[in-house]
């Protein structure tokens, strides 16, 4: 890394008198899981290059719950939302982005009948604004003539029908960009949504990360992208299952971008 | 003698309609048993999506080779439809081919697009059959499937493939006697015969008479026919050829990911977070009121919509197919979840009418008696079952629903799930890591 992240928390910029152009929800695994901080580490390094304006809550951040809400635990759900809406609201925050397609669909589609109302926007979309501002360049560098393949992830795609945004951004490296045969709304889950990601799969002949994979590795890919922690963990996992990982690497669309760049 | 005839049809009629209308109260009813939901705002998108999904049959065509022989026997089936007003007139009245004489060449045109049509039929559904049972694809011999449901596909086809063979022989017969030299009867020239034609001369040298009864046994047991297979749709899957349109209108129109947040709850939580809130104030007293249950342990816990989802379920398995549980081996079928609560409330239904109007407990329920805790679990919450289903219909919501009794009233999530619960309680994230260690990542190479 050549360069140490600057990462303001709302609170910071509060007390400098500031409103970031958008909160930066980091999310669980962001913060927590050590695949999915380089994700978050990642983004920061393309918000702080291309000069956003952006502040994290940091010690204030919590589960969204929607691992509780999927699991069937409305009540444990309804008090995360309804704490996190207090934070977000006392911040007057207007524009979110995340890199986690669980917190994306919940903050923008279940918080607002809560009393939440925000722009909530998936990482892949803010980055494809940043592209469209002209604010963000992107070339190919590493990435120029490899071959990816995009993994939708659920709550991203056919939950909340982002589907372009994503690989638009990956044919800004020139790359050959390869479909599944499943892509799109006829993706198949990685196997860790409605809290599967917390619990041991139920019986039966395989695991479904093992099958995703299968359809990744079908069209021969050097990289399988994602948009997702849970869907990157659980492809990873995939392509160890499969003895492949010297071969093919999982990664997420920020991590594509910023590499590309040298960041 | 003539009069016999024509009291015989209108009798027929009423009792087929009879029967059906009772039918269909009766399951207007059951989907009443629901719990209420709103789903009449927006009635512009509602509209559109019943016109490309269930007249459109937009989704039905992304299984290509499905979607458009299905279309065939839709369109077959509405169209010849037609015919059946002109039937019924001639029943009631002893006309023949009454509209012939005012619709001139419209009527040869009709009369020859049935004919195309009806041979489409015959032909989609022998495909439909030998996929079936011949080719055997996954999704129709699955154990889902088992006992009634596999015969009641069969029967469909079985039926769809008599009640054309019927109408191209009434037809046929009919033509024969159209072009006995010097005429016959009232058997006047009307109509093109592109099919029939080739059929016709199975009748010759057959005496006049003879054909002229044989047109009369096809042209009623095509009518009877009818009005059979419509009784039938109250017990069949095929009950979809009317339900598809209701349950396309009220279908969910929010994003797909976007879970309904439960009323009563919020009602809770804000009281449990309000700093002014008196703990020890009783709440507002309601002596009617049952307790709220939360979640759905049974098919009267579940909204109408729901319900409804069930009656219009066809039992094609898409959803299945594409479930990624299902799919490595897992106990979940989507098709199942909806065709046992379908199950479920038809027993329900039968228990209210067993005792004059009311349920009375029969100490069973959809969860446990029908759907086990192990196919809930099972579902990752993806949403490839409702994307895939033809109608809109939403398993998930069902399965949803369900989770939540499960936790919420019994406690009985999976030991791993309680522990993520437990530390999103303590800690703010489903793992065990301190809330102020959030931001960690900053410094951290």
């Amino acid at each position: 890394m050549s360069e140490s992240l600057v990462v303001p928390t709302m609170a910071e910029m509060l007390a400098e008198g500031k409103q970031p152009e958008v909160l930066f929800w980091v999310g669980c695994a962001g913060s927590f899981d050590d695949r999915a901080k380089k994700i978050t580490k990642a983004f920061v390094r393309i918000l702080n290059r291309t000069n956003v304006s952006f502040a994290v809550l940091g010690t204030e951040e919590s589960c969204t719950g929607d691992p509780a809400k999927r699991a069937g635990n409305e009540f444990l759900f309804q008090m995360q939302a309804m704490m996190n809406i207090e934070v977000l609201n006392a911040y007057e925050a207007k524009k979110i982005v995340t890199a986690c397609p669980h917190c994306f669909n919940t903050l923008k589609n279940e918080y607002p009948e809560l009393g939440g109302n925000y722009e909530v926007i998936h990482h892949t979309e803010f980055l494809k604004s940043l592209i469209n501002d002209g604010r963000l360049t992107v070339e190919g560098g590493q990435f120029k003539g490899k071959k990816i393949t995009f993994h939708d992830p659920c709550y991203l795609g056919r939950a909340n029908k982002v589907y372009e945004a994503p690989r638009d951004l990956i044919q800004k490296l020139d790359v050959e960009l390869v479909e599944m045969k499943r892509s799109k709304a006829n993706g198949l889950c990685c196997g860790a949504g409605g809290a599967q990601m917390f619990k041991d799969a139920e019986p039966g002949n395989k695991e479904v990360n093992v099958l995703r994979t299968e359809d990744a590795l079908e069209v021969k890919p050097d990289i399988i992208a994602a948009g997702c922690p849970f869907c990157n963990t659980m492809l990873t996992d995939g392509i160890k299952h499969a003895h492949k990982e010297g071969e093919v690497k999982v990664m997420d669309v920020a991590e594509l971008i910023a590499n590309a760049q040298d960041l | 003698m003539s009069y016999l005839d024509n009291i015989l049809f209108a009798i027929l009629l009423i009792v087929g309609f009879g029967f059906f209308a009772a039918s269909v109260k009766k399951i207007i009813r059951n989907i009443n048993l629901g719990v209420d939901v709103d789903r009449k705002d927006n009635p512009k998108a509602r509209w559109k999506n019943m016109a490309l999904i269930a007249l459109g049959q937009s989704k039905m065509v992304r299984r290509p080779v499905a979607g458009i022989l299905h279309i065939f026997v839709y369109v077959g089936f509405i169209i010849i439809n037609i015919e059946l007003l002109e039937i019924i007139i001639d029943g009631l009245f002893g006309t023949h081919r009454v509209f012939a004489p005012y619709l001139g060449v419209v009527y040869d045109v009709l009369i020859a697009s049935f004919e195309i049509l009806a041979i489409l039929v015959i032909f989609a559904v022998t495909v439909f059959w030998i996929r079936r049972n011949v080719i055997r694809l996954k999704r129709f011999i699955n154990s889902d499937l088992n006992g009634f449901p596999k015969s009641d596909a069969n029967y469909i086809l079985y039926f769809e493939t008599v009640l054309m063979i019927l109408f191209l022989l009434m037809n046929a017969s009919d033509l024969h006697l159209q072009n006995v030299p010097g005429g016959y009867s009232h058997f006047h020239k009307a109509g093109s015969y592109p099919i029939s034609q080739f059929i016709a001369p199975i009748f010759n040298g057959t005496s006049n008479e003879l054909v002229g009864l044989l047109f009369e046994v096809f042209w009623w047991l095509h009518i009877v026919g009818i009005l059979v297979f419509m009784n039938y749709l109250y017990f069949s899957k095929h009950l979809h050829i009317l339900l598809a349109f209701p349950n396309t209108y009220f279908a969910n129109l929010k994003p797909e990911g976007q879970f309904d947040n439960l009323e009563s709850v919020t009602k809770e939580v804000k009281l449990m977070m309000d700093p002014n809130a008196d703990p020890f104030a009783a709440a507002p007293v309601d002596e009617n009121a049952a307790p709220a249950k939360f979640g759905a342990s049974d098919v009267q816990d579940l909204n109408w919509v729901q319900l409804l989802n069930a009656y219009t379920c066809t039992e094609c398995g898409r959803c299945t197919s594409s479930c990624p549980a299902n799919q490595t081996g897992k106990k979940l079928s989507p098709r199942k979840i909806m065709m046992d609560t379908r199950d479920r409330l038809t027993e329900v239904g039968k228990n209210i009418d067993a005792n004059k109007g009311v349920f009375v407990p029969d100490n069973k329920s959809l969860l446990n008696d029908y759907i086990t805790p192990e196919e809930l679990w099972a579902c990752t919450s993806c949403n490839a079952c409702v994307e895939e289903c033809p109608v809109n219909i939403s398993p998930l919501s069902i399965i949803m629903d369900m989770r939540r009794y499960l936790v919420m009233e019994q406690s009985a999530a999976p030991m791993p799930l309680n522990a993520m619960m437990t530390n999103i309680e303590n800690n703010g994230a489903p793992w065990q890591y301190s809330q102020q260690d959030r931001l960690n990542w900053k410094n951290e190479n």
